[in-house]
């Protein structure tokens, strides 16, 4: 028997040396000194953290306005949680966070709950994220697709069942379409980007959509897949397949145009953005409240319905000063043309129009500290 | 021969503090376990409980806790189960091939080959089941439609996508392959020599020495082995995630179509980032289950192989 | 062990071949080799008359070769030796099955992963990228440190059990703890991450996510197999060791410490090398206890932090805009995973062989 533990010691400790010493550097692109404070050349220079959470779905836009801001206000630091729009909402009135991102306006319940989170004054709800949803399908020798919302409801019902049925053909008179059996493909995951989509279903399509409006894809049957981007793969993957996913993520599939009244929209962020312009205010709401009733159901030309909006949601009035000030300049941020822009680039969202961003900066002006 | 057994009583003239220290931190380590265990049990339970008592239709779906899980269970037991049927003859096979068939100098590489798949972990097994293995399976879901569609198992419309349940099925067998593998190839180089040798002699040719010494004797390791790989197929949460179609189906007899049941496992790996409230409880419900079912199987699975082991004791 | 039976596959089992009464004939040891070269042409024919596809093409080659050399065999050496040769076919064939999602895995990983396995890769995270570049430094750190972390909970406890059921345990306890110890092997990945998770939200209330929860979820997982590969190593310390130990008065714990272990230590590192293996690559428990995120996040007890299997289930579903560039990450972080347990096998391999004790007899 020969005995080397302190042989096997040694690697051991030589290793953990090794992955500490490791550790102790950072990544070569981050920033590690945030507090040193290295000067802009505009604004006053803020300092602090921002925590928010919620939606996934805005998470890819607030990487954006994360690294956009970071170059305006190098000593702030936000955090975005991306765990979904109910855990952003909740966290959020529940004073764990200092702003939540979600899919949805506040319901009843949670707006009292909000009263109580932030005083009288009560919150400001920004629809700062508009992302169009396209209609994609991947069809041989299909180039271009016209769908009228009770076909689009019929395909995924799974009551229309071929390319060459006659509804469709109806939409589409000069198109070739084959016999190939339709492939629906939804999401199998829980998201906003199914509730957006089934929403519009039941504004738009009437009795040809028998389902509500849910973020858990209602009908049994169809392809499903995890993620946007999964979609995107199935959809790719098949012949005869369609799905629903974010505009930005559709590469090389077919883009269905939507029915709008008596003609037809391609998906594009200016349409997408018209749509959200066009949309009551929802009533009864706080003065800052600028959440939404989307027009689903529009017939004005040149608006796309299928949207996502994503919102902001916080405080108008913080207990703290530095709070109010950071939230304040980062909400002013995303709202700009260059923060819109960012998260145009990052997730391909639909810049908010000109009339959105003077109505949010209303909201944004008013944050303030309370006594 | 006899190092394996235990230590004998030990001569123990009197107890020092530091022996007491020693075994007594032993003696906690080994009762951790058991407490771990428990706790496992135990949090799981709490967490269930609001899900279990909250009012149907509050429970995600909308219809109460048992119409959410039972699909899961289904799907579950479904994809384990082709992954059982698949993968226990070829593991068999191929653990006579490393044993009795294999250049002796080539065997333990060829061994070392099979347990590499065990090595990959189970996300890489999902982007390879995606990208490669899915779709190479298409014209075959198609042809099985085509002939042998009356058969409800393969009964159409066959997916355009290939990420089905059988494609569950058949990951699933790979990746449980080696587990069943490893097991039948120990119990295989355990055969008494005396036997195999005794079958030859009479005559036997190869196979007839394995159908008559080597299997009968292996039996219960095979199919304890099997049921160890059918605790993991059950448990397998990535690959599903990644590969399966899952949907709201309920309970599909078609093994080839996109609607799917999905997996417990594969559910909460999905489901569970973006979840509050009840929807974790009813998640955390749905995990008790599978322990539940995990459990008992790993622990048939156990007995099967003890058992065997307090057979062979007999040398 | 010695059974002079193990020959090639094709070769005959020339030495048992015990006189049969239908006759002494036997195939000449090329002709199956004979059977599959026919059936390969035939096959190619057949294949390219309808349309090339590489995999019915094998497909029909196995099939018909098999069947020639069990035809053949049967009119010339009779069924038994006929089935012998049909098991050894299948036997062959199967081997051959379970190297094709072996090797095809092997290959699409690298051929995908290579793409971004650059500089830029191990020394960025994901902080303000967007699109192009970007890495998987935040990731790698995640994982080392999370690993390390379930190491230093799960080998104290494991090794200690192992000890405790080699040379102090008996009876019933002894049996039940060897007992759970299997069960444990076989607990659900996921299951232990919800474990992980129910324990800290009853600490920290919902929606909770730290390095450390995902540290215990794994040492769930870890510990028995760490329990499992100790005991065996333990059980080969020879009897003969520990008495000469206690004939000359050393006390019990330290005849464990100071003989039985140092003894073993080849097979404990080589054990626990592999029992870190086989967690470096889980990725549910991490998913739902450790969460995602872009930054290098270093503090186990603050926040998020992102771990290798995680980042590469994210980048693949949820990729930015366009995707492909977070999908070649997310290949490069599957290629690293395989990378990183192959190479935790190989050092494995090389703790047994080179630390391994001398055993003379």
């Amino acid at each position: 028997m020969k005995l080397s533990t302190t042989t096997r010691a040694t690697a051991v400790s030589a290793a953990l040396a090794a992955s500490l010493a490791l550790a102790a550097c950072g990544a070569s692109n981050e920033d590690t000194g945030s507090d040193s404070g290295s000067g802009g050349d505009s604004a006053e220079q803020l300092s602090g953290t921002l925590v928010g959470a919620g939606a996934s779905s805005q998470e890819a836009a607030m990487q954006g306005w994360r690294a956009g801001y970071s170059e305006v206000q190098s000593g702030v630091t936000v955090n975005y949680d991306p765990i979904g729009s109910g855990g952003g909402r909740e966290q959020f009135l529940a004073g764990g966070t200092d702003f939540a991102g979600s899919d949805a306006a506040l319901d009843e319940e949670e707006l009292a709950a909000a009263e109580e989170r932030c005083g009288a004054s009560g919150i400001f709800e920004l629809p700062n994220y508009i992302s169009p949803i396209a209609v994609v399908y991947n069809l041989e020798g299909v180039d271009e697709l016209n769908l009228s919302p009770e076909v689009v409801a019929g395909i995924f019902n799974q009551q229309i069942t071929t390319w060459d049925a006659p509804e469709i053909a109806a939409d589409n008179p000069d198109a070739e379409l084959p016999s190939t059996a339709i492939t629906p493909v939804n999401r199998s995951d829980e998201s906003g980007t199914t509730e957006n989509f089934t929403e519009y279903l039941v504004a738009a399509a009437g009795d040809a959509w028998p389902h509500e409006a849910s973020g858990d894809w209602p009908v049994a049957g169809g392809e499903a897949a995890q993620g946007t981007s999964g979609v995107i793969q199935a959809v790719g993957a098949g012949d005869g397949t369609i799905g629903y996913a974010d505009l930005s993520q559709a590469g090389d599939l077919g883009v269905a145009s939507i029915g709008v009244g008596e003609e037809f929209v391609a998906p594009s962020a200016e349409a997408a953005a018209a749509v959200v312009e066009n949309s009551e205010t929802l009533e009864g709401r706080g003065e800052y409240d600028f959440a939404i009733e989307l027009a689903r159901d529009t017939t004005e030309s040149g608006n796309y319905p299928i949207v996502l909006v994503s919102y902001h949601v916080g405080c108008i009035e913080y207990d703290d000063q530095e709070k109010a000030d950071l939230v304040k300049d980062f909400m002013t941020y995303v709202i700009s043309e260059d923060g819109q822009d960012a998260a145009a680039e990052a997730a391909g969202s639909a810049p908010i129009s000109d009339a959105l961003r003077e109505q949010a900066q209303t909201a944004v002006d008013a944050i303030t500290a309370g006594s | 021969m006899t190092t394996t057994s235990a230590p004998p009583a030990t001569p123990r003239p009197k107890r020092r503090p530091g022996d007491r220290i020693f075994a007594g931190s032993a003696k906690g380590a080994g009762i951790l376990i058991l407490v771990i265990l428990a706790g496992v049990a135990i949090f799981l339970i709490s967490e269930s409980v609001p899900a279990l008592t909250a009012p149907a239709e509050d429970v995600p779906g909308g219809e109460g806790l048992f119409s959410y899980i039972g699909p899961l269970v289904f799907g579950t037991l479904m994809a384990a189960t082709i992954g059982l049927l698949v993968a226990t003859p070829l593991a068999v096979a191929i653990a006579l091939f490393i044993t009795y068939y294999a250049p002796r100098r080539m065997a333990a590489g060829l061994g070392y080959l099979i347990d590499l798949l065990a090595a990959v972990p189970s996300i890489v097994y999902g982007f390879w089941g995606i990208t490669w293995f899915a779709p190479r399976l298409v014209p075959f879901y198609r042809w099985l439609e085509e002939n042998l569609g009356f058969i409800p198992l393969f009964a159409g419309p066959a997916s355009a996508t290939g990420r089905t349940m059988l494609t569950i099925g058949l990951v699933l067998a790979v990746m449980i392959l080696p587990i069943i593998s490893a097991i039948s190839r120990e119990v295989f180089t355990q055969v008494p020599s005396l036997h195999r040798e005794a079958a030859l002699a009479l005559g036997a040719t190869r196979w007839e020495m394995i159908k008559m010494a080597v299997l009968p004797y292996g039996k219960s390791g095979i199919i304890g082995g099997a049921m160890l790989g059918l605790g993991r197929a059950l448990g397998e949460t990535m690959a599903v995630a990644i590969i399966l179609s899952g949907s709201a189906a309920g309970i599909t007899w078609t093994l080839i179509s996109s609607a799917n049941p999905q997996t417990i496992a594969a559910n909460i790996a999905l489901q569970f980032p973006e979840s509050t409230g009840l929807a974790v409880n009813t998640l955390i419900a749905s995990g008790l289950a599978l322990f539940v079912i995990t459990l008992l199987v790993n622990m048939l699975a156990r007995w099967v192989v003890n058992r065997r082991a307090d057979f062979s004791g007999a040398n | 062990m010695s059974t002079s039976t193990q020959q090639s596959s094709t070769g005959s089992a020339a030495p048992i071949a015990a006189p049969q009464p239908g006759g002494h004939r036997k195939l000449p040891s090329w002709a199956p080799w004979a059977a599959f070269a026919v059936a390969a042409v035939v096959a190619a024919v057949f294949s390219l008359a309808t349309s090339w596809n590489i995999v019915l093409f094998v497909i029909y080659t196995v099939v018909l070769g098999t069947l020639g050399t069990y035809v053949a065999s049967r009119v010339v050496e009779g069924p038994r030796k006929a089935t012998d040769r049909l098991v050894t076919c299948l036997v062959v064939s199967a081997f051959g099955i379970a190297l094709v999602p072996l090797i095809s895995l092997v290959y699409e990983v690298v051929r995908r992963g290579a793409q971004r396995f650059d500089a830029e890769y191990f020394t960025a995270s994901l902080v303000g990228v967007i699109g192009e570049g970007g890495g998987a430094y935040h990731a790698l750190m995640g994982t080392l440190i999370i690993t390390l972390l379930t190491t230093l909970i799960s080998v104290p406890i494991g090794l200690m059990t192992a000890i405790y059921l080699v040379e102090y345990g008996s009876g019933r306890l002894k049996r039940s703890i060897t007992f759970l110890v299997d069960v444990m092997t076989g607990i659900p990945s996921i299951v232990a991450g919800l474990f992980a998770y129910a324990l800290f939200v009853l600490i920290f209330g919902p929606g909770i996510r730290l390095g450390i929860m995902g540290a215990v979820a794994l040492s769930v997982l870890m510990i028995p197999v760490v329990v499992r590969s100790c005991e065996e190593v333990l059980k080969l310390v020879p009897n003969e060791l520990r008495e000469a130990a206690y004939a000359l008065g050393v006390p019990k714990w330290r005849t464990i410490l100071k003989v039985v272990i140092p003894t073993a230590i080849a097979g404990l590192g080589t054990g626990i090398t592999l029992a870190i293996a086989r967690v470096v690559g889980e990725t549910a428990p991490l998913l739902i206890t450790v969460g995602i995120t872009n930054a290098t996040n270093f503090n186990p007890f603050d926040g998020r932090m992102a771990t290798l299997p995680v980042y590469a289930f994210y980048q693949l579903t949820q990729p930015g805009v366009p995707p492909e560039n977070a999908i070649a990450r997310a290949w490069t972080a599957a290629l690293l995973l395989i990378i990183l347990v192959m190479a935790l096998n190989v050092v494995a391999r090389l703790i047994s062989r080179f630390f391994a004790p001398k055993t003379g007899r």
